[in-house]
C-alpha cells in the first residue's frame, strides 16, 4: 500500500510519525523486511555537511540616504568584493571570492585564510561586516560613496542561493606525480601516498534516492541549520552516468540547487574553508527528508557504503588536462576503513565531507520532524533523471576571427 | 641517545647570555634549532630539538631551568581548536605519529598532545584553520 505526502504529514502534525536516518534505516528493514518497514517507516532522513563551491547569497541592504546605486562602481564586505549587476543595493556574495590583494598562489602555495565564505559566516554568526562601496552617481542616485557596518539582521533580505551542492557521489583524488599537490580535493602527497574523498556514503542524500523518485523543486530541506528549498536540479546535474545495479551512480552525477533564509542559519554548519593552494570555499550542511512512499524508495534508503563505489582519480594529470578515465573502483566502506588499494599499493585515505556532522544532520532533520516541527512537501517537479536525455558538455573552443 | 624537543622560554635578562653553546659545551648536546623570535629587551622563544645522553638532557634542562628559563615539551605548541574541528578526517593521512587520530567506528578525530611531534604537516592539510603551531 502506498503511502502519500498528506498522509505522512498528518502523522508528523499527530506526533506518530516514524523518522529514521539513512543509517539507521539498513538494520531496521533489514530485520524487519522491506514490507514492513515500508509500512512501518514514514521518513528517512539524510545529511552532508562537505565544501561546496558553488554557494553564495544574495543580499537587499537597504537605501541609504541619500540613495546610492551600487552597480556599475565597486562594493566590498569585509573587503570581498561582491556582484552588482543587480538593483540599486540588491548584491551576490560569491563563496569563493577573496580579497584583491589576497596574493593568491604568488606565494605557492597560497593560504587563502578569508574569503566569501567566511564572511557568510560571520554574517550568519550574528557579525559586523564592514560594506564599503563606491559608485559613478546618477541623478536619482547621488551617492558616490559608502562606508558603514552592517549585521544579517539589519538587511532586508539575506539569501543563501548556491547553484550546485549535494553532488550525488565524487572523485577519489590521487597524485601520481612526484611533487606535492595543492586540490580542491586538498593537499595530495606525491606518489600515490594519500587518497581523498568527498561523499558522506549511506548518508549523502542523493544516494538514498539515486533515481530523484522524491526530490525536486519545492523539497523542503535542512539547509545551513535553518530550513531551505531545492529550488531544482544544480549546474552540472549529470543522471546519465554508469550506476550499479541498484541504480546507485558510480561517478559524480546528480546536484541539487538550494535556497534559504541565511537568518535562520547557524554558523555551525555553514562553514568558511580555505584549501591550501587552491582558494576558498563554503562547507554547507544539508539534510534532505526522504518520503517512505513504497517499497522501492526504502530499497534504495536501505543503501550502504559497501555497496556504493567511486572512481580513483590522478589529480596531477588525468584531471588537470580532462583526461577521461579511472584507477580503479572503490567502495565508501573501504574509503572509511582508512586504507585502499591502487595500482597494488596501499594507500591511506582522508575523508574532506564530515561523516560526523552528516550523521548530526541526519539526527537533527529527525527531532525536527518527530516534534512536528518540520513538514514534508510535494515537489512541484522531480529532478530530471535519466529518462531526461541530459548529456555533460564540455566546453568547444571556437577561436574568436581578430577584427583588422 | 635521546632526541627531545622543547619549547624555551626565556626571561629578557637571559635574551643576550650564550646560554645555548653552554648547553653545547658543557653538556655534550646537540642542538638544533627550529625556531627562534627573540627581540632585544624582551622576552625570547626559541624550539630546539636536542640530543644526547638521557642523564645529560636532564642535567641541561635542570640548568635552564635553574638559571630562569620555563622548558616545556613541544607538543603544547600545537594546538587542535576542538569547537573548529569539523572531522572530515582530511589531516589523517599526514598525521603519521596519528597524534590526531580517527575512531573508524564513529568517525570522530581527536588529538593526543603527547604523540605529536610538531612536523606541521596537518597545518596546511586543515581546511578549518583547526590545527595551529603556537610560536
Ligand atoms: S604537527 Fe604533525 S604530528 Fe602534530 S598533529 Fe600535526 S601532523 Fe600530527
Ligand atoms: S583536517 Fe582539521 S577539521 Fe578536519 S579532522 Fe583534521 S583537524 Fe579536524
Amino acid at each position: 500500500m502506498a503511502k502519500t505526502i498528506e498522509e505522512i504529514n498528518e502523522k508528523i502534525r499527530k506526533g506518530k510519525a516514524v523518522v529514521l536516518t539513512a543509517e539507521e534505516i539498513i538494520d531496521y528493514a533489514a530485520e524487519k523486511g522491506v514490507k514492513k518497514a515500508t509500512q512501518e517507516v514514514d521518513v528517512v532522513t539524510t545529511g552532508t555537511f562537505g565544501p561546496m563551491c558553488s554557494s553564495g547569497a544574495y543580499f537587499n541592504v537597504g537605501h541609504s540616504k541619500p540613495r546610492i546605486k551600487l552597480g556599475g562602481g565597486k562594493t566590498y564586505l569585509n573587503d570581498i568584493p561582491v556582484y552588482t549587476g543587480l538593483a540599486a543595493v540588491d548584491f551576490f556574495l560569491g563563496a569563493t571570492a577573496m580579497p584583491e590583494d589576497d596574493p593568491r598562489n604568488k606565494i605557492y602555495p597560497g593560504k587563502f585564510s578569508y574569503g566569501g565564505a567566511h564572511v557568510i559566516e560571520e554574517l550568519v554568526a550574528g557579525k559586523d561586516v564592514r560594506l564599503t562601496a563606491t559608485a559613478y552617481g546618477t541623478d536619482c542616485y547621488p551617492r558616490k560613496s559608502l562606508e558603514t557596518y552592517i549585521s544579517l539582521k539589519e538587511m532586508n533580505e539575506a539569501v543563501l542561493f548556491d547553484v550546485r551542492n549535494a553532488y550525488q557521489n565524487y572523485n577519489v583524488a590521487v597524485n601520481l606525480s612526484d611533487r606535492v599537490i595543492y586540490t580542491y580535493m586538498g593537499v595530495l602527497q606525491p606518489k600515490l601516498a594519500n587518497a581523498n574523498y568527498c561523499n558522506a556514503g549511506q548518508l549523502s542524500p542523493l544516494l538514498n534516492d539515486p533515481y530523484y523518485k522524491t526530490i525536486g523543486i519545492g523539497t523542503r530541506i535542512f539547509l545551513g541549520g535553518g530550513v531551505g528549498y531545492v529550488v531544482g536540479s544544480g549546474t552540472q546535474h549529470n543522471p546519465n552516468v554508469a550506476r550499479t545495479e541498484k541504480g546507485v551512480p558510480k561517478m559524480t552525477s546528480g546536484t541539487l540547487s538550494v535556497k534559504g533564509d541565511l537568518k535562520m542559519m547557524s554558523p555551525k554548519w555553514l562553514r568558511g574553508t580555505s584549501y591550501t593552494g587552491y582558494g576558498v570555499t563554503l562547507t554547507v550542511g544539508i539534510g534532505v527528508p526522504i518520503p517512505i512512499l513504497d517499497e522501492e524508495i526504502l530499497k534504495f534508503t536501505m543503501i550502504k557504503d559497501e555497496e556504493i563505489l567511486a572512481q580513483v582519480v590522478d589529480y596531477s594529470d588525468a584531471y588537470p588536462q580532462f583526461i577521461p578515465g579511472s584507477l580503479g573502483e572503490v567502495n565508501y566502506k573501504q574509503l572509511k576503513s582508512g586504507k585502499i588499494t591502487v595500482q597494488g599499493k596501499d594507500v591511506p585515505t582522508s575523508g574532506l565531507s564530515s561523516y560526523v556532522k552528516a550523521g548530526e544532520i541526519a539526527r537533527i532533520l529527525k527531532e525536527w520532524i518527530e516534534a512536528g516541527k518540520f513538514f514534508l512537501t510535494q515537489p512541484v517537479e522531480l529532478l530530471p533523471s535519466v529518462d531526461s536525455g541530459i548529456a555533460f558538455k564540455s566546453l568547444k573552443e571556437r577561436p574568436i576571427k581578430k577584427r583588422h | 641517545m635521546q632526541k627531545k624537543r622543547v619549547v624555551f622560554n626565556y626571561p629578557s635578562h637571559l635574551v643576550d647570555q650564550p646560554v645555548i653553546s653552554k648547553l653545547v659545551k658543557d653538556y655534550d648536546l646537540t642542538v638544533n634549532i627550529l625556531r627562534a623570535r627573540i627581540t632585544p629587551k624582551e622576552e625570547g622563544r626559541l624550539v630546539l630539538e636536542m640530543e644526547g645522553k638521557r642523564s645529560a638532557l636532564e642535567a641541561g634542562f635542570n640548568y635552564m631551568k635553574e638559571i630562569g628559563v620555563d622548558v616545556q615539551p613541544l607538543a603544547q605548541d600545537v594546538k587542535w581548536y576542538e569547537d573548529r574541528c569539523t572531522h572530515c578526517t582530511a589531516c589523517i593521512s599526514v598525521c603519521h605519529p596519528k597524534a590526531l587520530d580517527v575512531d573508524r567506528k564513529t568517525m570522530e578525530v581527536s588529538f593526543k598532545r603527547d604523540k605529536c611531534i610538531a612536523c606541521e604537516l596537518c597545518i596546511p592539510v586543515c581546511p578549518y584553520q583547526a590545527m595551529e603551531i603556537l610560536f
